[in-house]
């Protein structure tokens, strides 16, 4: 297990887009970082710069406390699990998962122990004579967990290993994941576009965009303090209303932007302001109300718990308490702290 | 570039260029040395039959020669016409049968094998079977032709210089719309069909369906599908050799049947180098215009 | 649904077609079949005699059984060296980074197009003076002209279309490149490997120009040289011409019919991807 360091670490593609802009970042040994962001933000960039599918254009990158960054990627001992699995479709779940140790002259009877023992906590053990096709998508997964698992590498790359799941599954696969970083102790890199999945996995999160670097922080620091507007309305479902400060009704510089999670505003008969109601969509446990506030058709939106919920065109109060606003530089997004 | 991880990218260009090695140096042995000869040879007076003269160096004058040479101004009209009329005849006989392919559920594995056989063949064998159809007034087909009145009673397609060219352009057309076929159906089978029930919800009929939605975008295929064959056509030499010996007289020479006549029986390789390269002008110059249509028409379809 | 007009139409068409397809190989055979005094005078369609005495003379009097031999030695050859040959070409151009790889497959394809006949002086004078006319590799080395840039154009297409994500992960696994190439790509290529070295064979089988300049006697001709020479004097026979075509077309059928999957592969490696 090894910690990664990047330093100021950039990809420029020869076309002139610029991927990933110098960043620098510290993985700690046995850390699970989740680097999420919309796509195109260079998240997966990123990810391929550590394994060394892509060469920088700038940077460093270190692993352990070798600079790697000339190294290719057979040379890096680091393991990834692709979203599409990877796995070797003419070998056996037992191929496939001895390949790695295959390549580097291990010894057959390591090998054999290794797959046993991995295969074991996997639960995978009937599915090793079984070739890549003829297993569910489940059992593909958790296949290409194993080969990554069972050449005990410095550090584990995931590219989005549980997009390609049915739903259903996901919750279950976002256990095991965490059940196995536990009992592994690895360092993870763990991409993803799903910020409830970043959010419910990680030890940190990454936010990125547009190939810089947002903010990097456990998730409910960011969810607590998020460090500009994007990230503000990324992290958090529904996302993060923001209002000019004058609207929201606080003293603060000329133009900047206050920010309320939905969560925090709340609806009732009586209340500071007067609002109309939209929309409303139940949830199931909640319902969000799809609001506008009467006299400047700012948009709002609220979570109500589902018992009698407000009709479309009902008018309602709201109160926006200010120990939950948050609030930004209107020119850049950036924070300027809670109001207090 | 990043000087640290340039030695990755060096590793590689050269794994690249070491297994790139042996083939490139194969096809400049074997292609690109005798192509250069042939450019050289075609600038010099080469006559095997007149020793006594040299090889001198007449830069152009091969070319001069060709310019007012007749027999050279009917051979490439020959090879020009021929491809202008069986190319596009193949296209369309070729699209008919795409489609016809495309629309088949069963014994798609009859069809296929059946359209593949006249394209696998060789081509001197379809060169003479089809000669043995058409022969003086007895083939099959001389005789089919005959009998619905088509053609009078002596014909002999073959000593008639236009008629001549049907058996050789209806032998190219039978063994090359199924490579057509093949190609076209590729591109058929990449069109989304959801495309064509939306057309039919909207009210299309199938024929204007096929007009406005499915032939423009197989506009690429049959762009290439279309090059390859003009390429090859230019090219015309089988065919014309076998069936005809470029007969009668030199009413069915391709420019390529011309050439090799100067080359081996005339002994003339000065002159006959300078018309292969007249002919690879030829196919490359419409190579050249092809590609831009083809850029063009593939930005067009895309949009 | 019941049948529209337009599908109707269609069906008719195609059945023309095919018959139109079909109908010269089955005269082809037909006629070979038919004595010889009957050739020019039967009009029905369907064979009123059959005999094999085309078939015998060919073996007989002609000894076809050589320019069979040789046509199998050259075409099998050829496939053996280029097919691998192109293969790791084509791996570099498919999946590794060099500069100029543009310019290398459209400098590839430039030569390809060139007619076959321009370098037929030069290849002869080379050949002469290797000592290699109306040898094996006295045709080997001019079919690779054309046999190792088909093979380059339809392998590079072939290797394109496999899925990266397989290779990287065999290199981040630890393997090298070639060890990748061995371990991973060629096994997942193999169908476009047969497609390819079944085009090449066929490409080589039907090849006559270059057969025709650089063999000299009847004991290395290739089928489509032996059998243009068939030509008498006075008259053709065709009685023994057709049934040598249909024996030069069996091979032919008997691949056609084996892998016409592997053969469209081939073909269309190009087209899909534009």
């Amino acid at each position: 297990m090894a910690a990664i360091t990047l330093t100021g670490l950039s990809k420029t593609y020869p076309n002139g887009h610029v991927a990933v802009r110098p960043l620098d970042l510290r993985i700690e040994d046995g850390e699970f970082l989740v680097m999420v962001g919309p796509s195109g933000c260079g998240k997966s960039t990123l990810l391929r710069l550590i394994a060394g599918l892509e060469t920088p254009t700038g940077g460093r990158i270190v692993v352990g406390d070798v600079d790697v960054t000339a190294h290719p990627p057979q040379r890096r001992d680091l393991a990834m699990v692709f979203q599409s699995y990877a796995l070797y479709p003419h070998m056996s779940v037992r191929e496939n998962l001895a390949y790695g140790l295959k390549v580097r002259r291990t010894d057959a009877a390591t090998i054999a122990r290794q797959i046993g023992s991995v295969a074991e906590a996997l639960d995978i053990e009937e599915l090793l004579d079984r070739r890549p096709a003829q297993l569910s998508g489940g059992q593909r997964q958790r296949v290409a967990l194993g080969r990554a698992i069972v050449r005990k590498a410095n550090a584990f790359l995931l590219d989005e290993p549980l997009s390609n799941l049915d739903p259903s599954l996901r919750a279950q696969a976002r256990a095991e994941l965490r059940r196995l970083h536990r009992l592994l102790g690895t360092t993870v890199v763990y991409v993803t576009h799903d910020q409830e999945e970043a959010m419910t996995l990680s030890g940190r999160i990454a936010v990125m965009r547009d190939g810089a670097l947002e903010q990097v922080a456990p998730p409910l620091e960011i969810y607590a303090t998020p460090a500009n507007t994007f990230v503000a309305r990324f992290i958090g479902a529904p996302p993060m209303n923001l209002l000019p400060a004058a609207v929201a009704g606080i003293d603060a510089p000329a133009g900047a932007v206050a920010g309320i999670r939905p969560h925090d505003v709340r609806v009732g008969t009586e209340g500071a302001r007067r609002a109309t109601v939209d929309l409303v969509e139940p949830r199931g446990p909640d319902c969000v109300l799809h609001l506008h506030l009467d006299g400047s058709n700012t948009p709002l939106l609220a979570v109500v718990s589902s018992a009698a919920p407000p009709a479309i065109g009902a008018v309602v109060f709201v109160t926006l308490p200010p120990d939950r606003l948050h609030v930004f530089d209107q020119r850049d997004g950036s924070r300027l702290g809670a109001h207090t | 570039m990043n000087h640290r991880a340039a030695p990755v990218e060096r590793a590689e260009t050269r794994l690249a260029w070491l297994l790139v090695a042996p083939a490139l140096a194969v096809i400049l042995l074997v292609s690109l040395v005798p192509i250069v000869v042939t450019a050289w040879e075609a600038l010099h007076l080469h006559d095997l039959r007149l020793p006594w003269l040299g090889r001198p160096f007449i830069g152009a004058g091969n070319f001069v020669e060709a310019a007012s040479d007749p027999r050279f101004g009917a051979a490439l009209f020959h090879t020009v016409a021929f491809a202008l009329i069986s190319v596009p005849l193949e296209l369309m006989l070729g699209l008919a049968l795409a489609v016809m392919m495309h629309s088949v559920v069963q014994g798609r594995a009859f069809i296929r094998v059946s359209a593949l056989l006249p394209w696998a063949i060789p081509t001197v064998v379809a060169a003479l079977l089809w000669r043995f159809m058409f022969e003086s007034q007895t083939g099959i087909l001389a005789s089919s032709f005959q009998t619905f009145g088509l053609v009078g009673p002596a014909f002999d397609w073959f000593v008639d210089p236009i008629a001549a060219w049907v058996p050789i352009i209806a032998a190219d057309v039978w063994k090359t719309t199924p490579f057509v076929a093949i190609l076209l159906l590729a591109g058929l089978q990449t069109i989304d069909p959801a495309l064509g029930d939306a057309a039919r919800i909207d009210g299309a009929s199938p024929a204007t369906g096929f007009l406005t939605i499915t032939l423009p975008l197989l506009t690429p295929a049959l762009v290439v599908a279309g090059a390859f064959r003009m390429l090859d056509a230019l090219r015309l030499f089988d065919l014309a050799y076998v069936m005809t010996g470029g007969g009668p007289g030199t009413a069915t020479e391709p420019l390529s049947l011309y050439a090799f006549i100067a080359l081996m029986q005339r002994l003339r390789f000065g002159y006959g180098s300078a018309l292969s390269v007249i002919v690879f002008l030829l196919t490359f110059a419409f190579a050249l215009v092809w590609v831009r249509a083809l850029g063009r028409s593939l930005s067009g379809a895309r949009s | 649904m019941t049948a529209r007009p337009a599908a109707i139409v269609l069906a008719v068409a195609g059945a023309l077609l095919l018959a139109a397809l079909l109908f010269p190989i089955y005269w082809m055979v037909v006629a070979s079949l038919m004595p010889e005094s009957r050739l020019f005078e039967s009009r029905s369609l369907l064979p009123t005699a059959v005999t094999f005495e085309h078939y015998r003379a060919l073996f007989d009097e002609r000894d076809f059984l050589v320019p069979i031999r040789n046509s199998l030695i050259v075409s099998g050859l050829t496939t053996i060296v280029a097919v691998p040959v192109a293969a790791l070409c084509a791996y570099s151009l498919a999946r590794l980074r060099m500069r100029g790889k543009s310019l290398l497959l459209a400098f590839v394809l430039a030569v390809s197009m060139f007619p076959q006949i321009s370098i037929v002086p030069p290849l002869y004078l080379i050949l002469r003076e290797l000592r290699l006319l109306n040898t094996y590799p006295g045709l080997v080395l001019p079919y690779l002209t054309f046999s190792m840039p088909l093979a380059i154009w339809l392998l590079t297409g072939f290797f394109r279309q496999l899925p990266r994500d397989l290779e990287e992960a065999a290199m981040l696994d630890g393997a090298t490149r070639m060890r990748t190439l061995r371990d991973v790509v060629l096994p997942l290529a193999a169908p476009g490997v047969a497609s390819t070295a079944i085009l090449t064979f066929l490409y080589c089988w039907n090849e006559f120009l270059f057969a025709l300049s650089f063999t000299l006697g009847p004991d290395r001709y290739t089928v489509p040289v032996a059998i243009m020479l068939f030509r008498g004097r006075y008259q053709v026979p065709w009685g023994e011409v057709l049934a040598a075509t249909v024996l030069a077309t069996i091979p032919v059928a008997l691949l056609v019919l084996a892998c016409q999957r592997r053969i469209v592969a081939g073909l269309t490696v190009g087209a899909t991807k534009g």
